[in-house]
């Protein structure tokens, strides 16, 4: 049973990997683009060196952190409203709803915020509308936060809304019968039981937003780059695979680190 | 899989049987004749390089079917071409600050110029620039080249600008957007060229450590007054469209398409002069449809699709016939695009080109591209 | 319900205003499919239905799109097989690198899409494979596996496994009481997960760039036509066009899955 997943992960996908990170530890002829099979760090220590990698790293796991804790705040209410106060059809019309973004291209999504945010767009529009004073929020990372926020909220609500779906009424009103407040109840019976939806969400928002180039590149400003913009750079420019291939192990190491802590807090099992 | 790799070296193998075919000559290796088309062919090209008006009869006339890569940048040109290992793709429109990477890096062959029967009728410049000849032997057929040029809009910048300068101006803070691309370093130290002789700057391209130092140094401060570089024409077009730029560095295509959507812009070469581009269609080294790449050069250098891409990329063709038929297309674009200019305005330009430690003064005291990249990328932090 | 009137009215008002969140920008693709000029400005410059002529006789976007179809499919159908025996393995049994098990499928969308696509193009490149149809699907199968193993391994673990030794223990066996059983409580899970699987591969841009070669997926075709912007309001067509195509399936799916499986509630 197990065979067919592990040839496909194991072998090819693993293999492809590591071929790959090996090259992490070679180095490139600068002009021809060749590579050169000689063992060495330089590219590792090239990166811890430079103030600019570091900042770069830095700013793509915080606005990948931003981007889930936001995604998180928005879609628990939301899903709590589909799965347990909705009627069966506005259910329907909600899942519909949530699906129907992910269908329509992400990167015309991209484009579309792009026209809201920008300096005479929509969002000033309505703003001066209605007697405020114009924002300007176009091309910078809060533009990134909220785009990223946009575009991975379905992957976080689906997830959110299938664990709470999950938890029996009797619970909620067994805690009710116990004297538990709304408030109460949401603290030590919804959230809890809701957590593994969470976490399974967040695996999606944060790594999606941490691996991401093209949004950077498009709603991006001039402080924007991420660890994939570097990446690609890399891989473009001098065919530098071996740089390209070394930075990416930052991501890597996040990555296996965050599912570590997902798995420790227990919310993993329980997913 | 064994079947797949067995296939795969068979379609190796029968390529290679096919090449010879179109006839060689036996000292140089070049083609001597253009043999029967392949039935299609794989560009990667910059945006309205390869446009239908006259893809199409291309196509109908050699039954060559064209599929069209387009690349953002030349740093995504030059990875394309050296993805799977190179055989993915037949021509790429190569821009002066990728073609010699492409050549050094073995991902593009040498072509006869001879078969191109419009040749003879190029600038004399663009026969065998050094950006895609190396002694003498050329790696690809010279296309159309152009400016880069100081953008602005007339109804909010005021008084109207002459020099770079203004990009470098603290009071347009937030209003200024250049070109994400490393070439940049060149545009600051051609701006440095003319305003700090001492550095004693000859070539934006060839800078020493003190002078590369100083360009960057200029970069990082004009950091902040940026609002964003961009990366896709549509990006600077967008920009100025929304009122979120009013001055930017750019490329006559933009200006074009801002004009036609009534946005009052301006673009001029300013006093310090101004980089600029000059592309060349280059042959893959392991191109699979060789004589439909023959085809294709000799078909885009004809005066007649030279003038159709130059009028509407807005740029220049190598092509001196082309001049002609740009008038039968639209009014005046021959002047408006210097396609009449004498050489001598082609020889103002500084045309992009891959910056190597090599200066030409026999030191090795320059800055590479590589170098130029990893100082782009602090850059823009 | 055991909700007050006050919460359940917030949450209705909150549920409102994701929805607005989610919409405004659909909203503005479908506007600026009619958009006359090239270029989107606020407000919309003009309208005009010649786009949608245009792009309906446009060949390289049937190509394009009929790839993207295909390579979904093909991707889908893989990562359904693949996910589901993964996690019904990681379910069922406890094995040495099991826990590795769920690392490893989680990590293809855990690392950024750009390494998993170079790391695919090195594997093609070294292995002297030809960029096909099938390299893409490889590519996209990948990365799918992990959306059918979450959905699928979430509903398993909530399911009682009283349920299978109930249906053993009446004489089924193994066979009877995965159609029976097993299948209908993970049936649900299939459907979603396969739909986000598809949804994924469908709209997928950082993998295949480098797994596609010359060929032009739709969201490849899409990102080479927004570069220069010369088609844009055509870009908006074929995305509104897919919305609708899909809402059926997606309608579909969701009247199908209403109903099943044996744990339904209300």
């Amino acid at each position: 049973m197990l065979a067919p997943p592990v040839v496909w992960l194991g072998v090819l996908y693993l293999a492809a990997l590591v071929l790959l990170f090996v090259a992490a530890f070679w180095k490139v002829d600068s002009f021809t683009g060749d590579l050169q099979h000689v063992w060495n760090v330089d590219n590792f220590t090239h990166i811890f060196q430079s103030s600019t990698y570091r900042a770069i790293a830095l700013r793509t796991i915080g606005i990948a952190a931003a981007v889930t804790i936001t995604d998180a705040l928005i879609a628990l209410p939301f899903a709590y409203f589909m799965a347990r106060i909705a009627g069966p059809r506005t259910r329907a019309m909600l899942f519909v709803a949530v699906m129907v973004p992910l269908w329509s291209s992400y990167l015309v999504r991209v484009y579309a915020w792009r026209l809201i945010l920008a300096h005479d767009g929509a969002l000033n529009w309505a703003l001066h509308g209605i007697g405020l004073p114009s924002v300007s929020v176009s091309y910078s990372n809060w533009a990134m936060w909220i785009v990223f926020s946009y575009i991975w909220l379905p992957f976080m609500i689906l997830p959110v809304y299938t664990a709470i779906e999950r938890i029996p009424d009797s619970l909620l009103e067994a805690s009710r019968d116990l004297g538990a407040r709304g408030a109460r109840t949401t603290r030590k019976v919804v959230l809890p039981l809701a957590l593994p939806g969470v976490v399974a969400g967040s695996i999606f928002t944060f790594s999606l937003t941490l691996g991401d180039y093209i949004t950077p590149k498009l709603v991006g400003g001039t402080g924007s780059q991420f660890i994939g913009n570097v990446v690609y750079d890399s891989v473009g420019v001098a065919n530098n695979i071996p740089f390209a291939a070394a930075y990416a192990t930052v991501p890597l190491v996040v990555m296996a680190a965050y599912l570590l802590l997902a798995r420790r807090s227990g919310a993993f099992e329980a997913l | 899989m064994r079947n797949r790799r067995l296939l795969a070296a068979l379609a190796v193998c029968l390529v290679a049987l096919a090449i010879p075919a179109a006839g060689s000559s036996k000292s140089t290796g070049l083609p001597t004749a253009i043999g029967a088309g392949e039935g299609s062919l794989n560009l990667v090209a910059w945006e309205g390089y390869a446009e239908d008006q006259w893809v199409k009869p291309f196509t109908a006339a050699t039954s060559c079917k064209v599929n069209r890569k387009y690349a953002g940048s030349s740093d995504e040109m030059v990875s394309l071409m050296r993805s799977g290992g190179g055989s993915q793709y037949d021509l790429v429109s190569a821009s002066g600050d990728a073609s010699l990477r492409l050549i050094y890096g073995k991902n593009v062959q040498a072509v006869n110029p001879a078969l191109i029967p419009d040749f003879k009728n190029f600038i004399e410049p663009l026969k065998s620039p050094p950006h895609n000849t190396i002694k003498g032997v050329h790696y690809g057929i010279s296309l159309q080249w152009g400016p880069n040029t100081l953008l602005y809009n007339s109804a909010k910048v005021k008084p109207a600008p002459t020099s770079w300068a203004v990009l470098y101006d603290a009071r347009n803070k937030g209003k200024i957007t250049v070109p994400d691309n490393p070439i940049q370093i060149a545009d600051a130290a051609l701006y440095l060229m003319a305003t700090q002789k001492s550095l004693g700057i000859t070539d934006p391209y060839e800078l020493n450590a003190a002078q590369f130092k100083a360009a960057v140094a200029l970069l990082k401060k004009q950091k902040p007054l940026v609002k964003k570089y961009w990366a896709l024409a549509s990006d600077e077009i967008d920009l100025f469209k929304n009122g979120d730029a009013t001055l930017g560095a750019s490329w006559p295509y933009q200006t074009n398409t801002l004009k036609a959507a009534k946005v009052p812009v301006v673009d001029l070469i300013p006093v310090e002069g101004a980089t600029g581009w000059a592309d060349t269609w280059m042959l893959s080294a392991k191109s699979k449809h060789p004589n439909c790449a023959y085809k294709w050069m000799a078909w885009v250098s004809t005066p007649k699709v030279q003038a159709q891409q130059a009028v509407f990329f807005g740029e220049t063709p190598a092509n001196t016939l082309a001049c002609k038929e740009m008038e039968k297309i639209a009014k005046g674009s021959c002047a408006q695009y210097h396609a009449d200019a004498p050489v001598s305005y082609f020889n103002q330009i500084k045309f992009w080109k891959t910056p190597v430690a090599d200066c030409g003064n026999g030191k090795q005291d320059c800055k590479d591209y590589s170098a130029w990249q990893q100082a782009w990328t602090e850059v823009k932090g | 319900m055991t909700e007050t009137r006050a919460t359940r009215l917030a949450l209705g008002l909150w549920t409102v205003l994701v929805l607005l969140f989610l919409f405004v920008p659909i909203a503005i693709i479908v506007v600026y499919a009619f958009n006359s000029s090239n270029i989107q400005s606020w407000p919309i410059a003009g309208w005009t239905t010649h786009w949608f002529g245009s792009a309906w006789r446009n060949q390289e976007i049937r190509d394009a799109f009929w790839l993207s179809i295909r390579a979904g499919l093909i991707a889908t159908g893989i990562a359904l097989l693949l996910g589901t025996l993964a996690s019904f393995a990681v379910h069922r049994f406890r094995f040495f690198g099991r826990e590795a098990i769920s690392f490893i499928v989680v990590l293809p969308i855990a690392l950024p899409g750009i390494i998993t696509g170079m790391a695919f193009n090195s594997l093609f490149v070294f292995g002297g494979i030809n960029f096909s149809l099938w390299t893409i699907v490889i590519g996209h199968a990948t990365f799918c596996i992990v959306i059918v193993y979450n959905n699928v391994i979430a509903r398993l673990r909530r399911t009682q496994t009283s349920l299978v030794e109930a249906s053993m223990d009446l004489g089924a066996d193994g066979l009877q009481t995965f159609r029976h059983v097993t299948l209908p409580v993970v049936s649900t899970a299939l459907v979603a997960g396969g739909l986000l699987a598809f949804a994924l591969s469908f709209d997928e841009v950082i993998v295949t760039t480098f797994t596609a070669g010359a060929q032009n997926t739709l969201p490849l075709w899409i990102f080479g036509s927004i570069r220069l912007g010369q088609h844009l309001p055509e870009v908006n067509v074929v995305v509104v066009a897919v919305i609708v195509l899909t809402l059926i399936p997606v309608i579909v799916a969701q009247r199908l899955t209403r109903d099943t499986g044996v744990l339904k509630r209300r």
